[in-house]
């Protein structure tokens, strides 16, 4: 595949990837906390907390990206305080870029989670507990495992939804070779410059190619984590 | 010894609950709806109640009073659910031993070896398995050992049956009878089915509506009439206490010696010496002034008629002394007329039909 892609063409997936598994695993734990508790608990303003995690969803993509520019930019009020605390600085970097990932895969890794663990018979915790096990120990050994296909395929949509990103990104940390232009900016880079086409094409076969893999990877860990809940006579 | 004394809504139903267990085995006893499973969910912390006390051996485990109310997972009451709950997740030895670790580490490490009760159960052949591959009886198996293994003080049994089909039912009461013999451990049965108390239980709770109806030894209250409509008991009839006398293999018959003469059933799969249950139905006992004679009814008994209670429906039920013991007899006014049946005179009563239910030879 060396001889298929071109320096800059590597880079780009490279960046991609990077880009991907870091706003998966950033936001896979507040995905977990958030799921659990629009699944569980009852409180007031929830249905208003429920719209606002799924916001990303139906607002414009650079909408999302102009927020988060307003807000984590180098002169918003978060960004400000991020850089002068912790010397973080998001705006125009890679870290930006998967933060603006994050946030428009986030309402899809939620909604994943929250179906599984409403599907959890809770009668199963109550048993547990019966058993000497403590709320702890529920949730790490009979609440999580068996919510594991719907954290399977959430992981996997928003890692989909981040290799895809592209008007929050663009708006957030634009579009710098090497730093911020993941597959889907590139794409739309050399469809803009004269003689880009065939590049154009080869990294948007790249993206199927990586699409139809994380599909595939994904189906085969969600159908094992299934296979035992279901037993061997539902196989197949 | 378990003491509960509650009061809690649930829906339409206000149960208003105090009774204590403190035989080997105790049934609760009623018909759906009666808040039999309200009532073990409270005992085990699954479910708080409006008010009351709870203690077991002498711990509180709730009291609204005080302000007590020790979390389920610090109770050690064992739970054997109606349908099972097994973790589809985990292997049947992973399952069994979901409790037993936890209860290992924090308060007996001497706990029985987790072999025995596997042995006791039959679930070698299991542990590998996941609960999607096993039958309905297998799964209570396991479910069962699983409660026990945890170290339990007490064992809550709800309707451990009811999934199961006539069979399954059989098999798994026999491993039940097994359990009660074998370990000290107190029970707590949830049940509806006659049958199952009587094989299992010493003492019964009869629920009706959330409030205990009547309580105490099985025969006592199993066998009275008034009790049958608000507690669903099925047909009036008398449970008897008997001893298995003589076994003719040939015939298939065993002779059972009562206080009140000697029955034969046709049964030949008992011990000699074994304590038995047996329950007479009051539709199956007819009666007659004479000594029938050249009849193939086996099992005629003399007494003497105590009672007759007219007061339901188009039927007679007629309280006979056989001994020491009673029987009931269910007839037709036109009959209970024809035979000028009262209160003093004497009756044979032919009985059609005696089931018998194992008890099991107690070890106590």
């Amino acid at each position: 595949m060396g001889g298929y892609l071109s320096a800059d063409e590597w880079e780009v997936l490279r960046l991609s990837l990077k880009i991907a598994f870091w706003s998966v695993a950033g936001s896979l734990p507040p995905a977990l906390l958030v799921a659990y508790v629009l699944a569980r608990l009852r409180f007031p303003g929830k249905s208003l907390f429920d719209a606002l995690v799924h916001l990303p969803l139906v607002l414009p993509p650079v909408v999302i990206g102009y927020f988060l520019l307003l807000l984590l930019g180098r002169h918003g009020p978060l960004g400000a305080f991020l850089e002068a605390h912790f010397d973080i600085v998001l705006a125009f970097r890679w870290t930006g870029a998967a933060v603006a990932c994050a946030v428009m895969g986030f309402p899809l890794m939620v909604r994943a989670i929250r179906l599984s663990l409403e599907n959890i018979d809770e009668k199963l915790e109550a048993a547990a507990r019966t058993l000497g096990a403590n709320r702890v120990r529920v949730l790490a050994t009979i609440t999580l495992p068996l919510a594991l296909p719907g954290i399977i395929t959430g992981v996997l949509l928003s890692f989909a939804r981040s290799l895809g990103e592209f008007g929050a990104t663009i708006t957030f940390v634009s579009n710098i070779p090497g730093e911020t232009r993941t597959l889907p900016l590139a794409i739309y880079t050399y469809t803009q410059v004269p003689n880009g086409d065939a590049n154009a094409l080869r990294l948007s076969l790249l993206a199927v190619l990586l699409s139809v893999a994380a599909l595939f990877i994904s189906e085969v860990l969600a159908r094992r984590a299934t296979r035992r809940l279901k037993g061997r006579d539902a196989e197949g | 010894m378990l003491k509960v004394d509650i009061a809690h809504r649930v829906g339409r139903l206000s149960l208003a609950i105090a009774f204590e267990a403190s035989a080997h085995v105790t049934a609760l006893f009623g018909r759906s709806g009666a808040g039999k499973t309200s009532l073990v969910n409270i005992i085990a912390g699954l479910l708080t109640p409006d008010d009351g006390h709870i203690e077991i051996d002498g711990e509180v485990l709730f009291d609204r009073a005080r302000g007590i109310n020790v979390p389920a997972h610090k109770r050690r009451i064992g739970y054997v659910f109606q349908e099972g709950r097994l973790f589809p997740h985990l292997t049947v030895q992973r399952n069994l031993l979901y409790g037993h670790d936890a209860a290992a580490a924090a308060h007996a490490p001497d706990l029985a070896q987790p072999r025995h009760i596997v042995e006791l159960l039959g679930l070698e052949p299991l542990l590998a398995r996941y609960p999607a591959d096993l039958s309905g009886g297998e799964k209570q198996r396991v479910a069962i050992g699983r409660a026990l293994l945890s170290d339990p003080r007490l064992l809550l049994l709800d309707e451990p049956l009811a999934a199961l089909d006539a069979q399954r039912k059989d098999e798994i009461l026999r491993y039940l009878r097994l359990l009660r013999d074998r370990m000290r451990i107190p029970m707590v049965y949830v049940s509806h089915a006659v049958e199952e108390v009587l094989q299992l239980a010493d003492q019964v709770v009869l629920l009706a509506d959330g409030q205990v109806v009547a309580a105490g030894p099985v025969e006592a209250v199993m066998g009275r009439p008034d009790l049958r409509e608000r507690a669903g008991i099925f047909d009036g009839g008398v449970i008897i206490e008997a001893r298995v006398q003589a076994i003719d293999a040939a015939d298939g018959v065993a002779t059972l010696a009562f206080n009140g003469g000697t029955l034969t059933v046709g049964r030949s799969d008992v011990q000699a010496g074994e304590a038995v249950r047996v329950r007479i139905r009051a539709r199956e006992v007819s009666l007659a002034l004479e000594a029938p004679r050249h009849i193939s009814i086996q099992n005629i008994l003399r007494g003497t008629v105590r009672e007759i209670d007219t007061s339901r429906g188009d039927s007679v039920s007629v309280t006979i002394a056989v001994g020491a013991a009673t029987l009931r007899s269910r007839v037709t006014r036109r009959a209970a007329r024809a035979l000028a049946l009262a209160p003093g005179i004497d009756v044979y009563a032919l009985i059609k039909a005696v089931s018998l239910e194992r008890h099991g030879a107690r070890v106590e």
